[in-house]
């Protein structure tokens, strides 16, 4: 049976487990609806172009897996940022970890979309908030359909989130294949602040498709900084649809670390609501292989005073894949606004390829918006200057490939993240360079 | 120390050098003067193992090695430096990080651990006020922005961090300033030991005064055509090298 069919037989026994009488079961029968009209996205619609699902449909997912499965902290540490004291919200297969995880409803919440989704106090904040602001794409409608796990973070107004918030979502590899829809939904009320670390995480070699959505409101002065880490074994996909909405003078940061993976696809929006707001999106792709990320992105300017600042820097190698498609839509009514993009690339083998494609659409006759996009090779007068110095050639390369991918790293706010993402980073690159990176 | 023997080099298959002869002595300082286009630079980069110039004859015996075939690298774990004439930025590496990795994979080569921070620390502090460098210098990112006399200190810096056998300075002065002139060769100045050996590669006689070499050597169309005691250098200062070229001719 192909994947849509599966999936559409899978929301009959899907609707047994669930309230069919509720407003939120209409919302996902709609979505249901919709997928099954529109079915998986093809390489015919501009935005996937050079993404292709195909390779990744063709594998009959487990949809609902069998049992909870307990995994040992021991095992599992090392994804975790241990350093620190943090929140943390973790799922098996998709179901609820309560023994790995350390949520809270002390001032702020951080807890489970299943309990938001069905608890009657929840209900004016899901009706207010829930599936607002994801575009109802195929793959956002398909989510929406099968929505009743994640993470739920609701920051109310005035508070300091005390902690950063970690969202891990493992796969046992207990099923052959699986197939895994999270939802999160953060709201982060007025001159509120919360940081959240998200990763995915696969614990064996057997395939796991993540179709992933998450909605992010920042209320006015509110600052949300939000890191992803995506370095999954080479038999996991996902589909990462982050939306953020920004009311006045809020200041929201979206990081994507992609370091691994089959195929990753980002879908990124941010949609200013109010003036002077400032949003910035910046990620750091190290891949090889056949290994291929995917990142889409859209600031929709749609008020006056505003700022966006994009930045994402890829290495590729051997046979990977590299996609960038960054879209700035300056309404008429967003004059001043200051729009910057830049994506720059570096192909360290001629097999490897980099889409890059900047989208400015400007209606607005008083902005200053700019765009750049790099695409080259290692500079071999700075390898030659290193190896003079006694530097070999692989180390050279690698530390050229470190300060390339730097400036990202310096605008990450949790210093035991930045520690860790640079420890990813020289792993990735197999070197030690002699100074802690 | 070094010798250098019938060496000539090619660049896109265009011969630059024609048949260099030299020696170089543990303790001595050699100058090699000549105008543009002469071949300066290229010997320069040929004797650090750039890859770009193609070594068609010759041999290069550093420390009783013929080291031709070696990479650019392991020229420079044998003690091989070379100050460049145009260093180049690096953004997103400190200088304090970039010495640590040159330091330690120098180290790695002679088969020695890292080196502890500590010492590392205490090493970059006591070379860094040898070139009157300042301490927010180090955390920059590597010539990044230096002014020109930045970027020369920058490298003799580099050089009494790596304690080479054989230092080559390549247009160590241009873009210099009369103070950071004094401060780049006083610093060479204290470097010398009579079991090293600089070799100053340069336009103009000026760095001479402040560096003083033994012998000076002229290069002219990829060939040494003349060499002598520090005075030749004075008398190219003032006549230029059109007298060579007639004494040439005249041969």
């Amino acid at each position: 049976m192909e994947l849509k069919d599966k999936l559409i037989s899978s929301f009959f026994a899907f609707e047994e487990n669930v309230d069919v009488n509720s407003d939120i079961h209409n919302i996902r029968s709609a979505a249901m609806k919709n997928f099954e009209s529109l079915g998986f996205p093809s390489k015919k619609e501009e935005d996937w172009k050079y993404t292709s699902l195909n390779s990744v449909l063709k594998e009959d997912y487990s949809i609902f897996p069998k049992k909870e499965d307990a995994i040992d902290y021991k095992d599992v540490k090392k994804y975790f940022i241990h350093d620190i004291d943090t929140y943390t919200v973790v799922f098996i297969d998709g179901i609820y970890s309560s023994h790995l995880s350390n949520t809270t409803h002390d001032k702020i919440d951080v807890c489970l979309m299943s309990s938001a989704l069905t608890k009657d106090k929840y209900k004016p904040i899901i009706d207010n908030y829930f599936n607002k602001i994801a575009p109802a794409t195929s793959l956002n409608s398909l989510n929406t359909a099968f929505s009743k796990e994640g993470a739920f973070i609701n920051i109310p107004k005035n508070t300091l989130a005390d902690k950063p918030i970690q969202i891990l979502n493992f796969s046992t590899g207990n099923e052959s294949a699986l197939m895994l829809q999270p939802r999160n939904l953060v709201i982060v009320g007025e001159n509120s602040h919360v940081q959240i670390i998200e990763r995915h995480q696969s614990l064996t070699e057997n395939s796991v498709f993540t179709n992933s959505v998450t909605e992010i409101y920042a209320e006015k002065r509110a600052m949300v900084d939000y890191y992803k880490i995506q370095n999954d074994h080479s038999s996991a996909s996902l589909i990462d649809s982050t939306y953020v909405d920004q009311k006045g003078e809020s200041n929201c940061s979206v990081h994507t670390f992609s370091f691994g993976g089959k195929i990753t696809r980002n879908n990124l929006q941010f949609f200013q609501n109010g003036e002077r707001i400032d949003s910035t999106m910046k990620g750091v792709t190290i891949i090889e292989d056949k290994q291929h990320v995917d990142h889409n992105t859209l600031v929709h300017h749609i008020e006056p005073n505003c700022e966006s600042h994009q930045d994402y820097k890829g290495i590729f190698d051997d046979k990977a894949v590299g996609v960038f498609n960054g879209k700035v839509l300056v309404e008429k009514e967003a004059q001043k606004t200051n729009a910057f993009q830049s994506n720059n690339n570096i192909l360290i083998s001629d097999k490897a390829t980099i889409n890059s494609k900047p989208q400015l659409e400007i209606f607005a006759d008083d902005v200053k918006c700019s765009h750049g996009c790099t695409i080259g090779q290692l500079d071999e007068d700075a390898l030659f200057y290193m190896k003079s110095r006694g530097i070999p050639a692989k180390e050279a390369r690698a530390l050229l490939m470190y300060a390339f991918a730097n400036n990202v790293l310096e605008s990450v706010k949790i210093p035991e993240l930045q520690k860790r993402i640079n420890k990813l980073i020289a792993n990735k690159l197999n070197v030690n360079l002699g100074f802690d990176l | 120390m070094l010798k250098i023997n019938n060496l000539h080099a090619s660049v896109e298959d265009k011969e630059i050098l024609k048949g260099i002869n030299l020696e170089v002595k543990a303790g001595e300082v050699h100058a090699i003067m000549g105008p543009n286009g002469s071949g300066k630079s290229t010997l320069a980069s040929v004797i650090a193992g750039k890859e770009e110039y193609e070594q068609t004859e010759g041999e290069i015996i550093f420390d009783n090695e013929e080291i031709s075939e070696l990479e650019a690298e392991e020229r420079a774990h044998k003690g091989l430096f070379l100050s460049f004439q145009y260093p180049v930025e690096i953004p997103g590496v400190s200088v304090t990080n970039f010495m640590k990795t040159a330091i330690n994979e120098n180290r790695k080569a002679k088969g020695l651990e890292d080196m502890p921070a500590k010492d590392m620390l205490k090493m970059i502090r006591e070379k860094s006020e040898l070139l009157d460098m300042d301490r927010k210098f180090l955390s920059r990112s590597l010539n990044e922005g230096f002014s020109g006399g930045e970027k020369k200190r920058n490298e003799i810096f580099q050089m009494a961090m790596l304690e080479p056998k054989l230092a080559i300075l390549d247009e160590t002065d241009s873009g210099l300033d009369i103070d950071a002139l004094r401060i780049v060769s006083n610093g060479v100045n204290k470097l010398k030991t009579k079991d090293n050996a600089v070799l100053v590669i340069t336009h103009y006689q000026r760095l001479l005064d402040y560096i003083v070499p033994d012998y000076v050597h002229v290069l002219l169309n990829g060939k040494i055509v003349k060499s002598g005691g520090k005075e030749l250098a004075h008398k190219l200062e003032e006549h230029g090298y059109d007298w060579i070229k007639e004494e040439l001719k005249a041969v």
